[in-house]
């Protein structure tokens, strides 16, 4: 049973390493995306987690739940930009105001762009397909 | 004071019991704020409480599974496990609770979601884990004939190790600067990590029937080390379920949704078996390990019917993202793992009921806690149906107008949460009460 176990395990585990790398190659098989700064929105994801936002709001439904679902926040209708950057200095009934720099504010936005440009987050955009999968027939 | 004096195993459960007093009550105050927003706003708030709660909980989990394998690695090896080496692994993860806490209450943060604090204090537990690796596999080379939790301690060890690694990939502007890519491997991590200490606390699960029933019939027959590894594919491959909705690749879907469905079918199926070869005699010597083990056994029931319901893409469209899935995970987490936990803590510990508290009361508490968790788990799966509904209408009415329509589901949600609070606080005051003795040989 031993030499049979061991077998199994090593033959799984190489299989997870070689899904696990295909992972982690994947950007550079991705194109560059003009609507945002590259460098800004990677600072910007440090500033979301500096200030612990994940806490209460979310990206694609994964993340805290007192909050909304930050996604396409700068392009949902009667939202965007100033309505993020008034939030955030003056607060919400729940969310306290945060002292953000010029600089971190711009490279917090700057990272919100790359998540809107990344697709739509909003469960009606997407349909039933075969065996119960789901697929998204409204790109952005 | 001599090292042989002292019992690692019981050190780290009483360690966990700790947390676990800790992680409820953190728990309770951040509930408040889902009914009175501006409890504690310009003070500790809901960013600091969430991550003390949901960290005291994963440490409650992981430093009671360390307990758990150091406590069967002492019976399976037949000889003492306490050395330098596990006295300098407690040590490391108190240095980095403290630190972690300390960082927490002043808002300190910088990690991501479930793992807030700055990435330094990952430092100290990443070496904790080594010294943990090392100290298993250095007394482990005489056993021969593993049974199968054996496999699983050491699976979710070692995965432990590479997942929570892995988890820090973000600190590379490289994964950072591609957002898609960058949640893949934050949902890879999450899932396998999840999968890594269920390794640890089912091979506990598993011990611990091999233990009751005096068979050793359990841990090594053909059923379990299907079942181990069905758990390690499901570990390995199955978290695509957490990002149906996400835009990455088909194919990542695909094999988390066929993956999933394979999920827990072995574990019930043994566990009944397990049930049925236990005499009376037995359950009564080993009484709340087997009672807790039978109430992990009807949870893990409960949350795998959930669990493949809404690993279904077209379902999970609807509950991805409400509180559902918070339900799924405090099902999880305190239906199953924590009733193991609690048999084992019982089991090593070994506190003396029988002679102060009279098992009337005790077991009243027992159903009290199943009772608070099944209005808690309901509440919850409520709240979540209506705000996966809202999700989906079409006008669709203001988040905070949808949040407001959940107040009664909230409400209930907080009394059921204080009776957790109660059942599971008067179950670690008893374990806590005597464990000097369990700590000190």
């Amino acid at each position: 049973m031993k030499l049979k176990a061991r077998h199994t395990f090593f033959i799984l585990s190489a299989l997870f390493l070689i899904y696990s790398v295909s992972i982690y190659l994947k950007p550079l098989s991705v194109n560059t995306d003009d609507r945002f700064d590259k460098t800004a929105a990677a600072n910007g994801k440090l500033v979301w987690q500096k200030y612990n936002c994940q806490a209460c709001h979310q990206f694609y439904g994964l993340g805290g739940y007192l909050g909304p679902d930050l996604t396409n926040i700068l392009s949902q209708p009667g939202k965007g930009e100033a309505l993020v950057k008034a939030m955030l200095k003056t607060g919400t009934k729940q969310m306290p105001a945060f002292q953000l720099s010029e600089k971190e504010t711009q490279e917090l936005i700057e990272f919100l762009k790359s998540t809107d440009a990344s697709g739509s987050a909003d469960p009606r955009n997407f349909e039933n397909t075969n065996f119960g999968m789901i697929e998204r027939y409204e790109t952005k | 004071m001599k090292l042989n004096k002292l019992h690692i195993g019981n050190l780290f459960l009483v360690t966990a019991i700790i947390m676990l007093l800790l992680g409820l009550g953190f728990g309770l105050l951040a509930a408040f704020i889902y009914l009175y927003p501006n409890f504690l706003k310009d003070s500790i708030g809901f960013i600091s409480l969430r991550p003390l709660h949901v960290s005291s909980a994963m440490f409650w989990i992981i430093l009671g599974a360390t307990g758990c394998v150091y406590n069967g690695l002492r019976v399976v090896t037949n000889k003492p496990i306490t050395n330098r080496v596990a006295i300098m692994q407690w040590l490391l993860w108190i240095i980095s609770i403290i630190g972690i806490f300390i960082s927490y209450f002043t808002h300190q943060f910088g990690g991501r979601e479930y793992w807030e604090f700055n990435p330094v204090w990952a430092l100290p537990i990443a070496i904790a884990w080594l010294l943990f690796l090392s100290n298993f596999y250095s007394h482990i080379n005489n056993v021969r004939k593993w049974p199968v939790y054996m496999w699983m301690w050491l699976t979710g060890l070692t995965f432990f190790l590479f997942t929570f690694i892995e988890n820090y990939l973000w600190l590379f502007p490289y994964f950072r600067e591609h957002f898609i890519t960058d949640m893949t491997i934050q949902w890879k991590v999450n899932g396998s990590l999840v999968g890594s200490w269920n390794q640890m606390i089912y091979g506990t699960a598993f011990f611990l029937m091999d233990r009751i029933s005096g068979t050793k019939k359990v841990g090594k027959n053909n059923l379990a080390f299907a079942m181990y590894f069905l758990g390690l594919f499901n570990l390995m491959f199955n978290w695509g379920h957490h990002i149906y909705t996400l835009p990455t690749e088909k194919y990542i879907r695909y094999i988390g949704y066929i993956v999933s469905m394979t999920e827990w079918v072995f574990f019930v199926k043994i566990i009944y078996n397990w049930k049925g070869a236990v005499s009376d005699i037995q359950k009564h010597y080993h009484y709340f390990p087997y009672k807790f083990i039978m109430a992990s056994d009807i949870w893990v029931f409960i949350n795998m019917g959930q669990a493949c319901l809404f690993s279904i893409p077209a379902i999970n469209i609807y509950t991805h993202g409400t509180h559902v899935t918070v339900a799924h995970a405090m099902g999880t987490t305190i239906g199953i793992n924590t009733m193991i936990l609690l048999a084992a803590c019982f089991e090593f510990l070994k506190p003396d009921l029988y002679k102060e508290t009279s098992l009337k009361a005790l077991n009243r508490v027992f159903w009290f806690l199943q009772i608070s968790l099944v209005v808690f788990w309901t509440s919850l799966n409520i709240a979540g149906i209506k705000k996966g509904l809202w999700q989906l209408s079409n006008p669709q009415s203001s988040y905070s107008k949808m949040m407001d329509s959940l107040e009664p589901y909230f409400i209930t949600f907080i009394i059921a949460g204080f009776g957790l609070f109660v059942s599971l606080s008067i179950i670690a005051y008893k374990l806590l009460k005597h464990s000097k003795k369990s700590i000190f040989n």
